[in-house]
């Protein structure tokens, strides 16, 4: 589904990705680990083309889209959401969801604004609010049903639980299992190891920029060393 | 009474055509986050278009048709515009788009003097509306009914367009977040296309529609950017129905204003959108700004103080400048006065742009005001150079006082946008309060004193102004105020929370600066021996920031080359060549676009990399730091 | 008897009708660590804009140290002895790591005021012992933009103690933090709360951080204090469970207690 191979990435002058490789397959759910600033939400970035500079190749369902632009690679069915969630707040929850919306794909579910509130139900009561009007969980519900609009094959979600209350961390534990019921294959950036352990099949550590680990959820947890050199908990 | 009614219906008659030029702009701001300074180009352009089409083109249908297709054609030309240009600069600093953007204008212009000719044009009238209608008692010109209808009309159309159609809903969704837009599938390079190409058509009605009312010419540019100006910074960057209630505003008042304080009627207007400013700093109608970009520098780097080779470089070349009089002629001194002259200007426009990250776009309000107050007090009590030199720096530091006070209240863009306004008032008031200014005529015969009327002496006399002054805004830079002057520019918040006063740091920055650009300003006028208000005007604040940024932003030596090579280059280009305005317009737009970072910067880069590498660079820069540095 | 450092009796701000912070009252004693906690959209951030001047209060009152900061801007209320840190870092970035400290340290001496006099030079040796405080004196002369997060947020600890404050308000101290670099930045505060009494409020979604470090926590909901008390009470109060805590599957302090 999703193949990168030695992504290199810079911010400015600095060089963020040594060689990233990182492969996902259908219906996977993979979580990228690792320390804050170790290149996790810059291989997001880099994968979409919202990075200033990158090289490497990366291939999405069979087509080489390291060189498209942003717009180009999502309408391609590779889904992201950003870390700061980045609601429109002078928007609507409709709004919002209409800004994401892309026609229907053959080969990836389809979502419409009512199976989206099936999926968030909190968001089901609040269709006419402004995006600025509501709280840090319910926008990071909205970030999701919106990229989700655009009726993606991949998700790339970026820390989704970062700032919110542990209550809502678990609510968001089961809209991703959902999500990977329909067939979904996500990427999830994590710091929260129990939180990936809820929801994700396999995991990559990234440390400095570079690949430290790739394996099952199974294999790290046998594998304390690694936890303790790159996640530290 | 009637007559006040028929005067208020003029009032909103002239509303519609600003209307429809401000929505343009606040429309294209809000989305491209540029304020178009070009907009008045395009708006002289629709009316100029618009003329020959319906020179052209016969009966109604030819009429109003003519005018649609100009504004059509218009829009087309700025698409290209946008395709060309804008897509360039779209991630650079807010100046820097400010000032391509005036190189349009001056291409524009330029460009319409050599088509249409220096005259001014007097339109066909409307086909139907060429009569008058009675309204209680009073003789309206139906155009202008029709006119008065045509405002709110738009303005519903517009509402429907961003409200009931998914392009309004991701325009709406861009103005906030244009980024997060492509992320979500959109294509926004042609977006921004259509936005833009939408807000110069409205420019460009806007102008068609004068033509009935009151011809073309190729001043109109701009005089409708500055009541536009004013009325989306009334009105609120970015919001429609602010624009239409600002538009409102500021024509009722021009047009009630010319009875009230025939003189100066556009102070009126000015001191109107101080007041709205002071009480609401985003406009009427607008929000605050998303986080602040950076608002000049391209830097990140930590300044240092000149090195011990700096420093000798630079007593050298102070004093191979003084030993110019022992080998040069009476003009090449002249020219070496002026240089100097607006090195200072330059130097005192880099001070407040890059350490205070306060973007001035009337920076020649002081210089002016420096100018005029030497000038006056050298006519009315025959003061002595110095003592004019001192009040010249005084009126300057005075209008900083005045005018700093309400610009420290703003930031960004608003904050640009009001100096220049200020400078507006300043100008307006030079050139219509003719019995103490001379108006147009300005002030002669401003001649320095005996020592200094040789041209090397004078020459001297700037070396040491135009060094000392230099050298103690240096010696400021780098000082504990520099210090927080710069913590400002970085972080507002984190310099509140440190206990710094961002307000009266401000102020005080803006005062040294109109000071020192002050003190240039009275030096110009004992070098050209007269006074003229284009010292205040916008072209005089637009070559400060070109040499600003011909020179680099980021270092003071920058701001001192930049006034050197721009000066020169202009003294050249006046003797040399007929479209001086094309090739400056055309230059500022290469500067922009090729080479950012000015001569000095280019060139200091060069060298970097030529010489050792910079030690490793880091391995991880904070994804939280973007916020604060320049992407 | 001594008023105790920080006191807030009765605070209620409201925004267009919604009541975003009602009736809280709590106080802060010299060397406590006291977290407050509670959903998104309860009030924390609410609550700190009207401890240090940001927002005034519609009703309520905030002393610090028996005095009463009604009416004081940011600027009044810092020089209190009130230090802040904020969620999202802000710092200079076009200065080094000791310039940011330098230029906290001259501000308060009062000295942004001279016009001349070499600053980078001013108080040089008091910018690198507080950077060394917070372990940041390996990076004096990096140019704050380049550091990494951690970096930053020790880097603003050590701008907030240039003020010598008495109070220290630090809002979500460790978001976008490793766990690791959480613990070790917690423990700096912590020991610097201690060693010169030092009182700390913070605000943060990391339970392992708020149960380890914490002296006392009160949980906030819709704007209400809903409980306070040790971290041990707050852990097992039902109410705090049903609207915060949740099953606890999240974070290893309440696995601790599961297992």
């Amino acid at each position: 589904m999703l193949e990168v191979g030695a992504l290199n990435g810079w911010y400015g002058p600095a060089h963020i990705l040594s060689d990233v490789d990182l492969d996902v397959g259908t219906g996977d759910v993979v979580a990228l680990l690792g320390r804050n600033g170790a290149g996790k939400s810059t291989t997001f970035k880099a994968i979409v083309g919202l990075l200033g500079k990158r090289t490497g190749h990366i291939v999405f369902d069979g087509r080489d889209v390291s060189t498209a632009s942003t717009h180009a690679i999502v309408r391609a069915g590779l889904g992201y959401v950003p870390e700061d969630r980045r609601i429109f707040t002078e928007l609507s929850v409709m709004e919002n969801l209409e800004v994401g919306r892309q026609p229907p794909r053959a080969d990836a579910p389809t979502w419409t604004p009512d199976r989206l509130f099936a999926l968030f139900p909190n968001l089901a009561e609040m269709r006419n609010r402004l995006g600025g009007r509501m709280s840090g969980g319910e926008q990071q519900m909205l970030t999701i049903a919106r990229t989700l609009m655009g009726n993606p094959r991949l998700v790339l979600l970026d820390e989704p639980s970062e700032g919110l209350a542990p209550k809502i961390v678990e609510e968001m534990a089961h809209a991703i299992l959902a999500m990977k019921r329909e067939g979904l294959s996500i990427v999830i950036s994590e710091q929260n190891l129990h939180f990936a352990r809820l929801i994700c099949d396999r995991a990559v550590i990234l440390e400095s920029g570079r690949v430290r680990f790739s394996g099952t959820i199974a294999e790290l947890e046998a594998r304390p060393e690694i936890r303790d050199a790159y996640l530290a908990l | 009474m009637d007559f006040y009614f028929s005067q208020f219906l003029t009032g909103l008659a002239g509303a519609a055509s600003l209307f429809l030029v401000a929505s343009g702009l606040s429309i294209i701001f809000g989305v491209t986050r540029i304020v178009n300074f070009a907009h008045g180009a395009f708006y002289m352009a629709g009316a100029y278009i618009a003329w020959s089409l319906t020179e052209r083109l016969e009966g109604a249908v030819g009429f109003w048709g003519g005018l649609v297709i100009a504004a059509i054609a218009v829009a087309a030309l700025g698409a290209l515009v946008e395709i060309v240009l804008l897509r360039r600069i779209y991630h650079a600093p807010e100046l820097f788009q400010l000032l391509a953007t005036f190189g349009v204008t001056l291409v524009f212009q330029d460009l319409a003097v050599m088509i249409w000719g220096p005259e001014d044009l007097v339109g066909r009238r409307a086909p139907g509306l060429r009569g008058a209608v009675d309204v209680f008692g009073q003789a309206i010109p139906a155009y202008d009914l029709f006119l008065i209808v045509l405002g709110p009309t738009v303005l519903g159309l517009l509402w429907l367009l961003f409200h009931k159609t998914r392009f309004g809903v991701l325009v709406r969704a861009a103005t906030q977040d244009r980024d997060m837009v492509a992320a979500l599938g959109v294509n926004q390079k042609w977006l921004f296309t259509a936005v833009f190409a939408l807000g110069v058509f409205l420019a460009a009605l806007g102008g068609a529609l004068q033509l009935p009312r009151g011809g073309v010419n190729h001043a109109m540019d701009l005089q409708i950017i500055v009541e536009v100006f004013v009325v989306v910074v009334v009105g609120g960057l970015g919001s429609v129905p602010g624009a239409f209630v600002a538009a409102l505003l500021v024509s009722e008042l021009n047009a009630f204003g010319i009875l009230v304080l025939p003189q100066v009627s556009l102070v009126l207007v000015f001191l109107v959108m101080a007041v709205v400013l002071v009480i609401r700093p985003f406009g009427l109608f607008g929000r605050p700004e998303g986080p602040a970009r950076a608002s000049v520098s391209a830097t990140v780097r930590p300044w240092q103080p000149l090195g011990t080779s700096g420093r000798v470089l630079a007593v050298a070349a102070i004093a191979a400048a003084a030993c110019l009089p022992l080998v040069a002629g009476n003009y090449i001194l002249a020219v070496g006065s002026e240089l100097l002259i607006f090195a200072l200007f330059a130097a005192s426009l880099q001070f407040i742009m890059s350490t205070g990250g306060l973007v001035s776009f009337g920076h020649a309000a002081y210089f002016g005001l420096g100018a005029y107050g030497a000038a006056l007090v050298t006519k009315a009590f025959g003061l002595p150079m110095l003592g004019g030199i001192a009040s010249g720096v005084a009126l300057a530091s005075i209008g900083a006082v005045v005018f700093g006070w309400f610009c420290v209240r703003l930031t960004g863009v608003y904050l640009a946008m009001l100096t220049l306004a200020f400078a507006q008032i300043a100008w307006s008031v030079a050139f219509q309060w003719t019995a103490v200014t001379g108006g147009d005529n300005g002030i002669l015969g401003v001649w320095p004193d005996g020592w200094a009327s040789r041209p090397g002496a004078f020459y001297w006399l700037c070396l040491t102004a135009a060094a000392l002054g230099i050298a103690a805004l240096r010696v400021v830079v780098f000082s504990p105020f520099g210090f927080a002057m710069r913590a400002l520019r970085d972080s507002p918040l984190r310099s509140e929370a440190i206990g710094i006063d961002r307000k009266r740091t401000q102020w005080t920055a803006f005062v040294i600066a109109g000071a020192a650009a002050g003190l240039a300003g009275a030096l110009f006028a004992y070098l050209k021996g007269s006074v003229f208000p284009d010292t205040l005007g916008i072209p005089t604040s637009v070559d400060g920031l070109v040499m600003v940024l011909l020179g680099g932003v980021e270092t003071v030596s920058g701001a001192v080359i930049g006034a050197i090579l721009f000066r020169a280059l202009t003294i050249f280009l006046m003797s040399y060549t007929d479209a001086s305005k094309l090739v400056l317009g055309l230059l500022i737009i290469v500067l922009v676009v090729a080479f950012p970072r000015g001569v000095v910067g280019t060139l200091s880069g060069l060298l970097a990399r030529l010489g050792a590498r910079p030690s490793a660079t880091p391995a991880m820069a904070g994804s939280g730091q973007a916020r604060g540095g320049t992407p | 008897m001594t008023p105790p450092l920080l006191q807030v009796e009765h605070l209620s701000k409201a925004y267009g009708g919604v009541h975003a912070v009602r009736d809280v009252s709590f106080s802060l004693e010299a060397g406590e660590l006291l977290a407050m906690i509670g959903p998104n959209g309860a009030g924390k951030s609410t609550c700190f804009n009207m401890l240090n001047g940001q927002i005034w209060p519609d009703s309520g009152s905030v002393r610090i140290a028996g005095r009463d900061t009604a009416g004081l801007t940011p600027r009044e209320v810092w020089r209190l002895g009130v230090g802040r840190t904020f969620q999202i870092t802000a710092t200079f970035p076009s200065m080094t790591v000791r310039e940011n400290v330098q230029l906290a340290l001259l501000s308060h001496e009062g000295r942004l005021w001279r016009l001349f006099g070499y600053a980078a030079a001013d108080m040089r040796g008091e910018a690198e012992r507080l950077c060394a405080l917070v372990g940041m004196d390996r990076a004096l002369d990096r140019p704050c933009a380049e550091l990494a997060y951690g970096d930053l947020k020790r880097l603003e600890l050590a701008v907030a103690l240039a003020n010598a404050p008495k109070l220290l308000l630090m809002d979500e101290p460790t978001a976008g933090m490793a766990p690791a670099d959480r613990v070790a930045m917690m423990r700096v505060a912590a020991e610097i709360a201690a060693e010169q009494r030092i009182g700390i409020l913070f605000t943060e979604h990391d339970m392992d951080v708020v149960f380890e470090h914490a002296s006392r926590i009160i949980v906030l909901d819709r704007g209400r204090i809903i409980a306070a008390g040790s971290p041990a009470a707050i852990r097992d109060d039902p109410a705090v469970k049903a609207t915060y805590l949740g099953e606890g599957l999240t974070f290893s302090a309440a696995e601790a207690t599961h297992a």
